[in-house]
């Protein structure tokens, strides 16, 4: 730090120009992968998503003669589990790095550097919000494939809980999994500009994904089966499901559901974001 | 250029900022001063739109600040408040900044090298000193290339050497022509920096002034007369409006009248006079006089609001 000159001068600026949604896009990739949190959860979320289907694969095929036929059968009828064992960790790996894209700038003060550059706010939460879901795309439909790819070779060396690619609604569902998890980031990155806290970021997901639908089970059953299909959790959920209950969405109506959640998640947070102080 | 009218801030209860009206003029130093949690950072949070304001309104070079296409160029802010991911490296974090605007990383790597944090770039920011991080905060500040300046307490935490380097950095970035806006608490550092400066206290408005009038304004001149006849000379001058206190025997400090008069007096009663000098009541004074009563919270007693 030597820079002790008499008097300072400000090189001047020649290139500069306008804040744009793009250039807001660029700095908020910067900004995501220049964190050490971020490239830990996200290495997290694709080694579950591969990891887990493998593991589980291997467990079931040198404890399948061990099975009674009718632990067979219930594994015959939802074969797709094994493949997409892993969405159901990887998802809270993604919600925490979503709740924390927003919640991380709150809470060490950086979104008042941000918002000073970018001061009408919301091309903020567009770009964060763009930019997680793409990276979270980018990752998890490679590692859901992966995922499906070797758990059924896995599986296939035993000759049990065979499907194809090209089966009906197989292909869907692995794409499924992976728009699911892309969903759950930008629902949990929502919640994190609604909230503006870490920890309550991230209790707040958890309660709606984790703590309310098991709840649901206290009420009568004809309510709960009136009602749990439309939580955020299970509507998401049925976009992955190879096999649909008269109590659940199907693929299209239930992922169109939980997107709707999302964009009313963000619209309040757009709101409020624009309205509050910092 | 910055300009505040009728400007309000309410946070529940307690008013922050209450009708401040000034300008803040390009080309010189203008010094920001009150006690601690006068309403200074709140000023300067409103005018960069980061708060809303109750009542009034303030814009920098025209404008409301959110609504200039490319801020940065417009102004240049340094908070008090931490504003940096203390997981993200200094280039980083200046990086990223920079790519709203389309600034180019070779700004970017001279900026590092102006505010002396080449060496660091490449650490963590949660690593770095306070006088580290507010040369990280200045370069971002510097980065867009502002025509207006928003410092609040630029030199915290910086060693003597970087106060030093604040300074220079301030007069030359007025004598580019640009509005310098700086805050601080204390008098003494404006005093060798800021041309003009604008006093608050407890949110209002307590003076708007070039540094000198100040001086003047806040306590007058007083004149210092030493005397082996202290006492009777104290009674020749004494009353209407002229104001005497002995600060030790044979001393006299007597504002409201100039040393001519004194001396005259003196003479006209044959008065021995062994000292007579006028004495400028230091920047610091002038400040602690103009801020008496504002300051919330003083050693030991609080003051009700």
């Amino acid at each position: 730090m030597s820079s002790t000159a008499q008097s300072v001068s400000i090189p001047r600026l020649t290139n500069y120009g306008r804040v744009t949604q793009l250039r807001v896009a660029r700095s908020e990739w910067t900004k995501l992968h220049s964190l050490r949190s971020t490239r830990w959860s996200l290495v997290v979320a694709v080694v579950l998503t591969i990891g887990l289907p493998c593991l589980f694969a291997s467990i079931l095929s040198s404890r399948w003669g061990h099975l009674s036929p009718g632990e067979r059968a219930d594994h015959a009828r939802h074969p797709l589990e094994v493949a997409t064992a892993g969405v159901n960790l990887s998802q809270l790996a993604i919600a925490v790095l979503g709740v924390l894209v927003i919640t991380g700038e709150y809470s060490t003060g950086m979104i008042r550097s941000t918002f000073i550059a970018v001061p009408k706010r919301l091309p903020v939460l567009w770009a964060k919000t763009g930019v997680y879901a793409l990276v979270v795309a980018a990752l998890m439909v490679p590692s859901v494939l992966v995922g499906y790819f070797a758990s059924q070779a896995i599986l296939n060396r035993h000759h049990i809980l065979q499907v194809s690619f090209s089966d009906h609604g197989v292909a869907r569902a692995v794409f499924g999994a992976a728009l699911f998890l892309v969903l759950v980031g930008v629902f949990a990155l929502a919640i994190g500009a609604l909230v503006r806290n870490t920890a309550g970021g991230i209790a707040t997901f958890a309660a709606i994904f984790f703590v309310i639908p098991p709840l649901m089970n206290i009420l009568p059953s004809n309510w709960n089966n009136a009602i749990s299909q439309y939580l955020p959790s299970n509507a998401g959920r049925s976009v992955f499901a190879l096999t649909h209950d008269a109590h659940s969405l199907r693929p299209l109506p239930g992922i169109l559901l939980f997107a709707g959640y999302c964009a009313v998640a963000l619209a309040v947070a757009a709101v409020l974001l624009v309205r509050r102080d910092t | 250029m910055i300009e505040a009218q009728g400007l309000t801030k309410d946070y529940g209860p307690k008013r922050a900022v209450d009708d401040l009206t000034f300008t803040v003029k390009p080309g010189v130093v203008t010094g920001f001063l009150g006690p601690n949690g006068s309403g200074k950072s709140t000023t300067m949070r409103l005018a960069l739109g980061l708060d809303r304001p109750t009542a009034g309104d303030v814009t920098v070079n025209g404008k409301h600040y959110r609504d200039h296409a490319a801020p940065l160029h417009e102004a240049g802010a340094l908070l008090e408040a931490r504003s940096v991911h203390t997981g993200r490296s200094a280039y980083n974090h200046l990086l990223a900044l920079a790519q709203t605007h389309g600034i180019s990383r070779k700004r970017v790597d001279e900026l590092v090298d102006l505010v002396g944090l080449h060496d660091v770039a490449r650490k963590r920011a949660g690593q770095f000193s306070l006088g580290m991080g507010q040369r990280l905060g200045i370069g971002a500040a510097l980065l867009g290339d502002p025509a207006t300046l928003l410092l609040d307490e630029p030199s915290k935490g910086l060693d003597p050497e970087g106060i030093h380097w604040i300074r220079n950095l301030l007069r030359s970035l007025a004598t580019e022509g640009r509005t310098v806006f700086v805050s601080s608490h204390l008098m003494s550092e404006m005093a060798l920096t800021a041309d003009h400066v604008i006093v608050i206290g407890r949110g209002k408005l307590i003076a708007d002034t070039s540094v000198e009038d100040l001086v003047r304004m806040a306590s007058g001149s007083a004149v210092r007369v030493r005397s082996p006849q202290a006492g009777a000379l104290s009674e020749l001058v004494a009353g209407d409006g002229v104001i005497v206190t002995s600060p030790q025997p044979g001393m006299l400090e007597i504002r409201g009248t100039s040393a001519e008069k004194i001396g005259e007096t003196a003479a006209a009663h044959g008065i021995v006079l062994h000292e007579l000098t006028g004495v400028q009541a230091s920047l610091e004074e002038a400040f602690m006089e103009l801020t008496r009563g504002d300051v919330e919270y003083k050693a030991g007693e609080e003051i009700a609001a």
